[in-house]
Protein backbone atom coordinates (compact mmCIF):
# COMPACT_ATOMS: atom_id res chain seq x y z
CA UNK A 1 0.00 0.00 0.00
CA UNK A 2 1.39 3.57 -0.65
CA UNK A 3 -0.06 7.12 -1.08
CA UNK A 4 0.43 9.30 -3.93
CA UNK A 5 0.47 12.09 -1.77
CA UNK A 6 2.66 12.93 1.75
CA UNK A 7 1.23 16.37 2.82
CA UNK A 8 -1.77 18.70 2.46
CA UNK A 9 -1.41 22.77 2.89
CA UNK A 10 -3.94 25.05 3.86
CA UNK A 11 -4.22 28.40 3.81
CA UNK A 12 -7.44 30.71 5.05
CA UNK A 13 -8.05 34.33 6.18
CA UNK A 14 -10.80 36.27 6.54
CA UNK A 15 -14.06 33.63 7.33
CA UNK A 16 -11.29 30.96 8.16
CA UNK A 17 -12.48 29.61 11.78
CA UNK A 18 -15.86 29.26 10.50
CA UNK A 19 -14.62 27.40 7.82
CA UNK A 20 -12.07 24.85 10.10
CA UNK A 21 -15.30 23.91 12.59
CA UNK A 22 -16.85 22.57 9.52
CA UNK A 23 -13.68 20.53 7.79
CA UNK A 24 -11.85 19.55 10.65
CA UNK A 25 -14.73 17.86 12.85
CA UNK A 26 -15.79 16.09 9.27
CA UNK A 27 -12.46 14.20 8.87
CA UNK A 28 -12.23 10.34 10.08
CA UNK A 29 -10.19 9.10 12.52
CA UNK A 30 -8.22 7.03 10.14
CA UNK A 31 -7.29 10.49 8.01
CA UNK A 32 -3.77 9.86 7.05
CA UNK A 33 -1.94 12.53 5.36
CA UNK A 34 -1.16 15.03 7.69
CA UNK A 35 -2.20 18.75 7.49
CA UNK A 36 -1.00 21.44 7.48
CA UNK A 37 -2.80 25.22 8.19
CA UNK A 38 -1.98 28.55 7.94
CA UNK A 39 -5.10 30.69 9.21
CA UNK A 40 -4.21 34.49 9.36
CA UNK A 41 -4.95 35.65 12.60
CA UNK A 42 -4.16 38.37 15.15
CA UNK A 43 -0.16 38.80 16.42
CA UNK A 44 -1.86 38.40 20.23
CA UNK A 45 -4.19 35.98 19.85
CA UNK A 46 -3.59 32.75 22.03
CA UNK A 47 -4.79 30.32 19.20
CA UNK A 48 -7.32 29.22 21.69
CA UNK A 49 -9.43 28.08 18.49
CA UNK A 50 -6.73 25.48 18.32
CA UNK A 51 -7.58 23.92 21.22
CA UNK A 52 -11.26 24.09 20.77
CA UNK A 53 -10.90 22.69 17.46
CA UNK A 54 -8.74 19.39 18.57
CA UNK A 55 -12.04 18.78 21.51
CA UNK A 56 -14.35 18.54 18.62
CA UNK A 57 -12.19 16.48 15.97
CA UNK A 58 -11.18 13.02 15.78
CA UNK A 59 -7.51 14.42 14.60
CA UNK A 60 -4.75 15.59 17.14
CA UNK A 61 -5.16 19.61 16.45
CA UNK A 62 -2.03 21.25 17.29
CA UNK A 63 0.07 24.27 17.46
CA UNK A 64 3.56 24.23 15.56
CA UNK A 65 6.73 23.91 17.62
CA UNK A 66 9.36 24.58 15.87
CA UNK A 67 11.47 21.24 15.04
CA UNK A 68 8.33 19.43 15.67
CA UNK A 69 8.66 16.32 12.92
CA UNK A 70 5.27 16.24 10.41
CA UNK A 71 3.27 13.00 10.90
CA UNK A 72 0.70 11.28 9.45
CA UNK A 73 -2.58 11.94 11.51
CA UNK A 74 -2.21 15.68 12.78
CA UNK A 75 -3.27 18.71 11.97
CA UNK A 76 -0.75 21.50 12.58
CA UNK A 77 -1.55 24.90 12.73
CA UNK A 78 0.53 28.33 12.84
CA UNK A 79 1.60 30.25 16.00
CA UNK A 80 0.14 33.75 15.85
CA UNK A 81 3.13 36.17 14.51
CA UNK A 82 5.51 33.58 13.14
CA UNK A 83 6.17 32.03 9.69
CA UNK A 84 6.09 28.08 8.99
CA UNK A 85 8.85 26.40 6.81
CA UNK A 86 8.65 23.04 6.38
CA UNK A 87 12.01 21.64 6.30
CA UNK A 88 13.67 18.79 4.15
CA UNK A 89 13.88 16.41 6.95
CA UNK A 90 10.30 16.78 7.09
CA UNK A 91 10.44 18.73 10.39
CA UNK A 92 8.73 22.48 10.84
CA UNK A 93 11.07 26.09 11.38
CA UNK A 94 9.52 29.14 12.79
CA UNK A 95 10.74 32.52 11.65
CA UNK A 96 10.05 36.06 12.59
CA UNK A 97 11.38 37.24 9.06
CA UNK A 98 8.93 40.41 8.14
CA UNK A 99 5.49 40.18 6.85
CA UNK A 100 4.69 38.39 3.31
CA UNK A 101 1.48 40.43 2.05
CA UNK A 102 0.68 42.07 5.31
CA UNK A 103 0.88 38.62 6.77
CA UNK A 104 2.74 36.58 9.60
CA UNK A 105 2.31 33.67 9.02
CA UNK A 106 1.69 34.01 5.41
CA UNK A 107 0.40 30.94 3.00
CA UNK A 108 2.59 31.71 0.24
CA UNK A 109 5.84 31.00 2.78
CA UNK A 110 3.99 27.83 4.16
CA UNK A 111 3.19 26.84 0.35
CA UNK A 112 6.61 27.49 -1.10
CA UNK A 113 8.93 25.77 1.13
CA UNK A 114 6.04 22.63 1.74
CA UNK A 115 6.77 22.73 -2.53
CA UNK A 116 10.60 22.62 -2.32
CA UNK A 117 10.38 19.45 0.12
CA UNK A 118 7.02 17.35 -0.66
CA UNK A 119 6.93 18.59 -4.43
CA UNK A 120 4.23 16.01 -6.50
CA UNK A 121 3.27 14.86 -3.05
CA UNK A 122 1.86 17.79 -1.88
CA UNK A 123 -1.79 18.95 -1.89
CA UNK A 124 -2.49 22.79 -1.52
CA UNK A 125 -5.79 24.18 -0.99
CA UNK A 126 -6.74 28.04 -0.60
CA UNK A 127 -10.03 28.65 1.14
CA UNK A 128 -11.71 32.14 2.12
CA UNK A 129 -9.99 34.85 2.46
CA UNK A 130 -9.62 38.88 1.38
CA UNK A 131 -6.48 39.04 0.48
CA UNK A 132 -4.22 37.74 -1.78
CA UNK A 133 -1.55 35.27 0.36
CA UNK A 134 -1.71 31.81 -1.17
CA UNK A 135 -1.84 32.69 -5.00
CA UNK A 136 2.33 32.69 -5.52
CA UNK A 137 2.88 29.72 -3.13
CA UNK A 138 -0.21 27.53 -4.67
CA UNK A 139 1.14 28.13 -8.09
CA UNK A 140 4.98 27.36 -6.58
CA UNK A 141 2.78 24.20 -5.76
CA UNK A 142 1.07 23.36 -9.76
CA UNK A 143 4.78 24.10 -10.73
CA UNK A 144 6.21 21.32 -8.40
CA UNK A 145 3.22 18.97 -9.73
CA UNK A 146 1.43 19.04 -6.59
CA UNK A 147 -2.33 19.02 -6.44
CA UNK A 148 -4.04 22.28 -6.62
CA UNK A 149 -7.73 22.96 -5.17
CA UNK A 150 -9.47 26.17 -4.30
CA UNK A 151 -12.45 26.85 -2.62
CA UNK A 152 -15.21 27.64 -5.23
CA UNK A 153 -14.98 31.93 -4.91
CA UNK A 154 -19.17 31.97 -4.96
CA UNK A 155 -19.19 29.51 -1.85
CA UNK A 156 -16.69 31.39 0.67
CA UNK A 157 -16.95 33.76 2.90
CA UNK A 158 -14.68 36.29 1.21
CA UNK A 159 -13.68 35.29 -2.17
CA UNK A 160 -10.76 37.84 -2.96
CA UNK A 161 -8.21 34.94 -2.10
CA UNK A 162 -10.08 32.23 -4.01
CA UNK A 163 -10.11 34.40 -6.70
CA UNK A 164 -6.55 35.73 -6.69
CA UNK A 165 -5.31 31.93 -6.27
CA UNK A 166 -7.04 30.94 -9.18
CA UNK A 167 -6.04 33.66 -11.18
CA UNK A 168 -2.36 33.07 -10.45
CA UNK A 169 -2.59 29.37 -11.51
CA UNK A 170 -3.94 26.05 -13.19
CA UNK A 171 -6.52 25.22 -10.53
CA UNK A 172 -7.32 21.49 -10.57
CA UNK A 173 -10.05 21.61 -8.35
CA UNK A 174 -12.76 24.73 -7.75
CA UNK A 175 -14.81 23.30 -5.49
CA UNK A 176 -17.28 24.33 -2.54
CA UNK A 177 -16.35 23.50 0.73
CA UNK A 178 -18.78 20.16 1.11
CA UNK A 179 -17.51 18.60 -2.02
CA UNK A 180 -13.65 19.40 -0.75
CA UNK A 181 -14.25 16.85 2.51
CA UNK A 182 -15.01 13.92 0.51
CA UNK A 183 -12.41 14.52 -2.32
CA UNK A 184 -9.86 14.88 0.63
CA UNK A 185 -11.09 11.78 2.52
CA UNK A 186 -10.57 9.73 -0.85
CA UNK A 187 -6.97 11.14 -1.78
CA UNK A 188 -6.20 10.32 1.99
CA UNK A 189 -7.01 6.76 1.44
CA UNK A 190 -3.90 4.37 0.56
CA UNK A 191 -3.09 3.50 -3.61
CA UNK A 192 -3.74 -0.69 -3.49
CA UNK A 193 -1.57 -1.59 -5.96
CA UNK B 1 26.63 8.88 -23.46
CA UNK B 2 25.00 7.07 -20.53
CA UNK B 3 22.85 9.06 -18.10
CA UNK B 4 24.20 9.54 -14.90
CA UNK B 5 22.56 8.03 -11.60
CA UNK B 6 21.25 11.01 -9.31
CA UNK B 7 21.95 10.56 -5.70
CA UNK B 8 20.15 14.06 -4.91
CA UNK B 9 17.45 15.57 -7.38
CA UNK B 10 17.81 18.77 -5.91
CA UNK B 11 21.09 20.15 -7.27
CA UNK B 12 19.82 23.70 -6.09
CA UNK B 13 20.53 22.31 -2.36
CA UNK B 14 23.90 21.11 -3.53
CA UNK B 15 24.31 24.84 -4.35
CA UNK B 16 23.09 26.32 -1.17
CA UNK B 17 25.51 23.92 0.31
CA UNK B 18 28.19 25.17 -2.16
CA UNK B 19 27.52 28.91 -1.06
CA UNK B 20 27.32 28.38 2.94
CA UNK B 21 30.73 27.02 2.64
CA UNK B 22 32.20 29.56 -0.01
CA UNK B 23 30.64 31.79 2.55
CA UNK B 24 32.35 30.35 5.32
CA UNK B 25 36.00 29.97 4.15
CA UNK B 26 35.92 32.92 2.45
CA UNK B 27 34.52 35.57 4.98
CA UNK B 28 34.10 33.66 8.30
CA UNK B 29 30.39 33.55 8.67
CA UNK B 30 28.83 30.56 9.58
CA UNK B 31 25.35 29.84 7.98
CA UNK B 32 26.20 26.26 7.29
CA UNK B 33 23.73 25.29 10.49
CA UNK B 34 20.71 27.52 9.88
CA UNK B 35 17.43 26.06 9.14
CA UNK B 36 17.60 25.18 5.22
CA UNK B 37 13.95 26.37 4.35
CA UNK B 38 14.88 30.05 5.81
CA UNK B 39 18.30 30.52 4.03
CA UNK B 40 16.67 29.29 0.63
CA UNK B 41 13.83 31.77 1.41
CA UNK B 42 16.33 34.42 1.32
CA UNK B 43 18.29 33.40 -1.31
CA UNK B 44 15.23 33.20 -3.67
CA UNK B 45 14.50 36.52 -2.98
CA UNK B 46 17.91 37.63 -4.05
CA UNK B 47 18.38 35.57 -6.69
CA UNK B 48 15.14 37.10 -7.92
CA UNK B 49 16.36 41.08 -7.03
CA UNK B 50 19.62 40.16 -8.50
CA UNK B 51 18.70 38.89 -11.91
CA UNK B 52 21.42 35.96 -11.80
CA UNK B 53 20.07 32.45 -13.08
CA UNK B 54 21.22 30.63 -10.84
CA UNK B 55 22.35 30.15 -7.22
CA UNK B 56 25.82 29.34 -8.17
CA UNK B 57 25.80 32.31 -9.93
CA UNK B 58 25.36 34.20 -6.65
CA UNK B 59 28.32 32.31 -5.67
CA UNK B 60 30.55 33.35 -8.24
CA UNK B 61 29.32 37.28 -7.13
CA UNK B 62 30.02 36.17 -3.56
CA UNK B 63 33.56 35.21 -3.98
CA UNK B 64 34.61 38.11 -6.78
CA UNK B 65 32.81 41.02 -5.33
CA UNK B 66 32.72 42.58 -2.14
CA UNK B 67 29.65 44.48 -2.66
CA UNK B 68 27.89 41.82 -3.17
CA UNK B 69 28.82 39.73 -0.31
CA UNK B 70 28.45 42.15 1.89
CA UNK B 71 24.52 42.60 0.88
CA UNK B 72 24.47 38.85 1.22
CA UNK B 73 25.37 38.87 4.44
CA UNK B 74 22.54 41.41 5.59
CA UNK B 75 20.10 38.94 3.74
CA UNK B 76 20.93 36.17 5.57
CA UNK B 77 21.36 37.79 8.87
CA UNK B 78 18.10 38.12 11.14
CA UNK B 79 17.34 42.06 11.19
CA UNK B 80 13.91 41.87 12.40
CA UNK B 81 13.24 43.19 15.67
CA UNK B 82 11.33 46.53 17.67
CA UNK B 83 11.32 47.74 21.00
CA UNK B 84 9.36 46.00 23.65
CA UNK B 85 8.37 43.38 21.27
CA UNK B 86 6.03 41.05 22.83
CA UNK B 87 4.65 43.76 25.75
CA UNK B 88 3.57 41.07 28.01
CA UNK B 89 7.15 39.76 28.07
CA UNK B 90 8.73 42.89 29.50
CA UNK B 91 5.63 43.77 31.87
CA UNK B 92 6.54 39.59 33.12
CA UNK B 93 10.69 40.94 33.00
CA UNK B 94 9.35 44.13 35.01
CA UNK B 95 7.11 42.66 37.67
CA UNK B 96 8.97 38.70 38.40
CA UNK B 97 12.52 39.27 37.03
CA UNK B 98 13.54 43.11 38.17
CA UNK B 99 12.58 41.78 41.84
CA UNK B 100 15.34 38.94 41.42
CA UNK B 101 18.11 41.68 39.57
CA UNK B 102 17.43 44.36 42.95
CA UNK B 103 19.36 41.85 45.07
CA UNK B 104 22.15 42.33 42.91
CA UNK B 105 24.94 45.24 43.85
CA UNK B 106 26.09 45.03 40.30
CA UNK B 107 24.46 43.93 37.17
CA UNK B 108 25.67 42.48 34.38
CA UNK B 109 23.12 41.29 31.34
CA UNK B 110 23.60 40.18 28.06
CA UNK B 111 22.60 40.42 25.18
CA UNK B 112 22.51 38.18 22.41
CA UNK B 113 21.71 38.78 18.88
CA UNK B 114 20.62 42.42 19.29
CA UNK B 115 20.37 43.68 15.64
CA UNK B 116 19.68 46.76 15.11
CA UNK B 117 18.93 47.08 19.22
CA UNK B 118 15.78 47.79 19.56
CA UNK B 119 15.48 45.54 22.67
CA UNK B 120 18.49 46.79 24.29
CA UNK B 121 16.98 50.86 24.35
CA UNK B 122 14.12 48.97 25.90
CA UNK B 123 16.04 47.00 28.23
CA UNK B 124 17.72 49.99 29.21
CA UNK B 125 14.61 52.18 30.12
CA UNK B 126 12.99 49.48 32.09
CA UNK B 127 16.04 49.10 34.28
CA UNK B 128 16.05 53.06 34.31
CA UNK B 129 12.24 53.05 35.28
CA UNK B 130 13.16 50.94 38.17
CA UNK B 131 15.99 52.45 39.18
CA UNK B 132 19.15 49.57 38.10
CA UNK B 133 19.99 51.26 35.24
CA UNK B 134 23.12 52.87 37.35
CA UNK B 135 24.44 49.23 38.26
CA UNK B 136 24.09 47.52 35.52
CA UNK B 137 26.05 47.03 32.20
CA UNK B 138 24.26 45.64 29.33
CA UNK B 139 26.91 44.11 26.76
CA UNK B 140 24.79 43.95 23.61
CA UNK B 141 26.29 41.66 20.75
CA UNK B 142 25.44 40.91 17.02
CA UNK B 143 27.83 39.25 14.24
CA UNK B 144 26.30 41.81 12.12
CA UNK B 145 28.10 45.04 11.64
CA UNK B 146 25.90 46.96 9.98
CA UNK B 147 23.33 46.46 12.27
CA UNK B 148 25.16 46.86 14.99
CA UNK B 149 26.12 50.03 13.97
CA UNK B 150 22.56 51.21 13.32
CA UNK B 151 22.25 49.47 17.20
CA UNK B 152 24.59 52.50 18.14
CA UNK B 153 23.49 55.15 16.32
CA UNK B 154 20.00 54.56 17.91
CA UNK B 155 18.15 56.56 15.45
CA UNK B 156 15.22 55.12 14.31
CA UNK B 157 12.13 56.01 11.96
CA UNK B 158 9.71 58.50 13.60
CA UNK B 159 6.68 56.95 12.19
CA UNK B 160 7.42 53.81 13.84
CA UNK B 161 7.57 55.45 17.27
CA UNK B 162 3.76 55.17 17.68
CA UNK B 163 3.83 51.64 17.43
CA UNK B 164 6.46 50.99 19.54
CA UNK B 165 4.99 53.76 22.42
CA UNK B 166 1.65 51.28 22.52
CA UNK B 167 4.09 48.36 23.01
CA UNK B 168 5.95 50.31 26.21
CA UNK B 169 2.40 51.31 27.59
CA UNK B 170 1.16 47.69 27.13
CA UNK B 171 4.45 46.67 28.80
CA UNK B 172 3.68 48.77 32.16
CA UNK B 173 5.93 52.12 30.82
CA UNK B 174 5.65 54.09 34.23
CA UNK B 175 6.32 57.30 32.00
CA UNK B 176 5.93 59.02 28.57
CA UNK B 177 7.40 57.07 26.19
CA UNK B 178 8.22 60.50 24.33
CA UNK B 179 10.79 61.36 27.12
CA UNK B 180 13.10 59.18 25.80
CA UNK B 181 13.51 60.13 22.58
CA UNK B 182 13.97 63.69 20.30
CA UNK B 183 11.79 63.61 17.29
CA UNK B 184 13.52 65.21 14.36
CA UNK B 185 11.71 65.71 11.04
CA UNK B 186 11.17 61.96 9.97
CA UNK B 187 13.65 60.39 12.73
CA UNK B 188 13.31 59.64 16.27
CA UNK B 189 17.06 60.19 18.05
CA UNK B 190 17.30 58.08 21.47
CA UNK B 191 18.00 59.80 24.81
CA UNK B 192 21.96 59.69 24.78
CA UNK B 193 21.50 58.71 28.47
CA UNK B 194 20.02 55.20 27.84
CA UNK B 195 23.50 54.50 26.00
CA UNK B 196 25.77 54.85 28.90
CA UNK B 197 25.90 51.73 30.31
CA UNK B 198 25.68 49.91 26.96
CA UNK B 199 28.73 47.92 25.88
CA UNK B 200 28.41 46.98 22.09
CA UNK B 201 30.13 44.29 21.05
CA UNK B 202 30.66 42.23 17.80
CA UNK B 203 29.76 38.59 18.50
CA UNK B 204 29.43 35.58 16.45
CA UNK B 205 27.20 32.87 18.09
CA UNK B 206 27.90 30.43 16.09
CA UNK B 207 31.84 30.59 16.34
CA UNK B 208 32.44 32.77 19.31
CA UNK B 209 32.93 32.02 23.07
CA UNK B 210 31.63 32.80 26.47
CA UNK B 211 30.58 35.89 27.41
CA UNK B 212 31.78 35.20 31.52
CA UNK B 213 29.62 35.78 34.71
CA UNK B 214 26.12 37.17 33.25
CA UNK B 215 23.10 37.59 35.95
CA UNK B 216 20.65 37.85 33.35
CA UNK B 217 20.89 36.70 29.29
CA UNK B 218 18.13 37.36 26.56
CA UNK B 219 18.22 35.87 22.77
CA UNK B 220 14.60 35.88 21.21
CA UNK B 221 13.99 34.72 18.17
CA UNK B 222 17.54 33.99 17.55
CA UNK B 223 17.52 29.87 18.13
CA UNK B 224 14.66 29.49 16.00
CA UNK B 225 16.38 30.12 12.71
CA UNK B 226 19.39 27.29 13.93
CA UNK B 227 19.29 23.64 13.12
CA UNK B 228 19.49 21.44 16.30
CA UNK B 229 23.38 20.56 16.56
CA UNK B 230 23.93 24.78 16.47
CA UNK B 231 21.29 24.95 19.23
CA UNK B 232 22.81 23.31 21.35
CA UNK B 233 26.25 24.51 21.21
CA UNK B 234 24.34 28.04 21.51
CA UNK B 235 22.20 26.66 24.88
CA UNK B 236 25.93 25.61 26.35
CA UNK B 237 27.43 28.79 25.46
CA UNK B 238 24.46 30.85 27.06
CA UNK B 239 24.64 27.99 30.27
CA UNK B 240 28.34 28.72 30.82
CA UNK B 241 28.22 32.25 30.50
CA UNK B 242 25.20 32.54 32.99
CA UNK B 243 26.10 32.47 36.70
CA UNK B 244 24.10 30.32 39.22
CA UNK B 245 21.22 31.70 39.53
CA UNK B 246 20.89 33.56 36.14
CA UNK B 247 18.16 34.17 33.91
CA UNK B 248 17.93 33.21 30.65
CA UNK B 249 14.92 34.74 28.35
CA UNK B 250 13.82 33.47 24.85
CA UNK B 251 11.34 33.62 22.53
CA UNK B 252 8.09 32.56 22.55
CA UNK B 253 8.09 29.52 20.44
CA UNK B 254 11.82 28.44 22.01
CA UNK B 255 12.42 26.33 24.80
CA UNK B 256 15.06 24.06 26.11
CA UNK B 257 12.85 20.98 25.70
CA UNK B 258 16.05 19.00 23.36
CA UNK B 259 18.63 20.81 25.05
CA UNK B 260 20.70 18.53 27.39
CA UNK B 261 21.02 21.38 29.88
CA UNK B 262 16.96 21.29 30.53
CA UNK B 263 17.06 19.70 34.29
CA UNK B 264 19.73 22.77 34.76
CA UNK B 265 16.90 25.44 34.80
CA UNK B 266 14.13 25.86 36.80
CA UNK B 267 11.25 27.54 34.75
CA UNK B 268 9.84 30.81 35.89
CA UNK B 269 7.47 30.67 33.26
CA UNK B 270 5.74 28.34 30.44
CA UNK B 271 4.30 31.49 28.41
CA UNK B 272 7.01 33.60 28.32
CA UNK B 273 10.13 30.86 28.37
CA UNK B 274 12.11 32.50 31.23
CA UNK B 275 14.43 30.22 32.98
CA UNK B 276 16.75 30.41 35.67
CA UNK B 277 19.96 28.28 36.44
CA UNK B 278 19.96 26.28 39.19
CA UNK B 279 22.27 27.19 41.85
Amino acid sequence: MAHKYKAIVMGCSAGGLSLMKELLPALPSDFTLPIIIVQHISANSDNIWVHLLNTMSRLHIKEINEKDLIQPGNVYVAPPNYHVLVENDETFSLSVDEKVNYARPSIDVLFESASHVYKDQLIGIVFTGSNHDGAAGLRKIKEGGGLTIVQEPSTAEYSSMPLAAIAATKTDHILPLEKIIPLLINLSNPIHP
Amino acid sequence: MPSLPIVNSESSDIEINLLLEAIYQKYGYDFRQYSEAHIRRRLTNRLMLSGLSSISEIQHNVLHDPVFASQLLQDLSITVTEMFRDPPFYKYIRENVIPILKTYSFIKIWHAGCSTGEEVYSMAILLKEEGLYERSTIYATDFNEFALDKAREGIYAAEIMKEYTSNYQQAGGKKSFSDYFIADYDMAIMDQSLKKRVVWANHNLVTDSVFAEMNMILCRNVLIYFNRDLQNRVQKLFFDSLTNGGILALGSKESLRFSTLEDHYQELDKKYRVFKKKY
